[in-house]
């Protein structure tokens, strides 16, 4: 009984702010909505058992990426009232894309609701182990069986990360650095200098 | 009792925001990553609610790279903004014309 209030309640409230994030006028407001989203949707994820995808997403999502979001947001001065001129004219067309996409989806799940498709039992490896909390066995199976895709993992991130640090270093431009030391230090004096004796009474020509 | 069909409408229900969510705010290239991050959330859901009732803990590493991924789209594509801002002063993306090469 506890486990289906809670379970609405964090649906309910899942599915009310992502209306939110998508309506909002400010987008910092619909960054806290965001927020608020993924947290109930880690509730929903530590409703099923899955404790150790639900912190990461707490973490992940809540601690990083939004904060991210929200710095960007702040620090980029936006005419928010221009961005938001299209949406009425753009309502019908989503609204439209958006009913077709949940109609199929409601088929689907229909579908799936009569017993279309027979879904085998676990082969073993996934399964969970009794009496191993949630962590352990994600642990288990991710150092194991999945030990590249997890290197891979971190690649794809640190590949993210220089992207990222590339695209938006900008070196500084102080006075310092534009002193050039290795082409100072290459200067000679033969290059550097001419000896000229003029005839009195003319100029020198360079 | 919940049965895996809430969780697959719940799933259903935020994937097709995320959707209305890129068609609404077509100016809005932030709301549009916000809406990207929506979708994303709702695979998420989808793996983790049929690892958890298939029995199978593959779902829930599944779910742990596409949350990998997701940060890196979303830290990419801040960058991008940030220096499409600094550019033109604007994020408005339905300007194509400086979309040349």
């Amino acid at each position: 009984m506890i486990q289906t209030i809670a379970f609405y309640l964090f649906a309910t409230i899942v599915i009310a702010s992502a209306v939110m994030v998508i309506t909002a006028r400010n987008p910092v407001h619909s960054v806290l909505w965001l927020i608020l989203s993924f947290f109930n949707a880690a509730g929903l994820m530590v409703l099923v058992g899955a404790e150790f995808i639900a912190m990461l997403l707490v973490v992940v999502y809540v601690g990083a990426v939004a904060v991210l979001f929200l710095f960007v947001v702040m620090m980029l001065d936006i005419d928010f009232a221009e961005l938001r001129a299209g949406f009425m004219k753009n309502f019908p067309l989503g609204i439209a894309v958006a009913l077709i996409l949940l109609a199929e989806l409601v088929l689907g799940i229909g579908a799936y609701q009569t017993g279309a498709i027979e879904l085998g039992d676990p082969s073993g490896v996934g399964a969970p182990r009794v009496g191993e909390s949630n962590i352990e066995n994600i642990g288990a199976l991710l150092y194991t069986k999945y030990l590249f895709l997890f290197e891979a993992a971190g690649i794809v991130l640190l590949v993210a990360m220089i992207g990222a640090i590339v695209l938006t270093h900008r070196p500084p431009k102080s006075r310092r650095s534009q002193q050039d030391v290795g082409k100072q230090n290459r200067r000679r004096p033969e290059e550097a200098t001419v000896m000229k004796s003029p005839p009195v009474g003319e100029g020198v020509e360079l | 009792m919940i049965g895996i069909e809430h969780y697959i409408v719940v799933s259903a229900i935020l994937f097709v925001l995320g959707v209305l969510g890129i068609f609404l705010n077509r100016k809005n290239i932030i709301v549009i990553l916000m809406a990207i991050e929506l979708i994303l959330l709702a695979v998420n859901i989808n793996l983790v609610a049929f690892s958890a009732f298939l029995n199978d803990l593959v779902g829930q590493v599944f779910a742990m790279f596409v949350l990998t991924v997701a940060a890196g789209e979303a830290a990419i594509g801040l960058a991008i903004l940030v220096v499409y801002f600094r550019g033109r002063g604007s994020i408005a993306v339905d300007d194509p014309s400086r979309m040349k090469g």
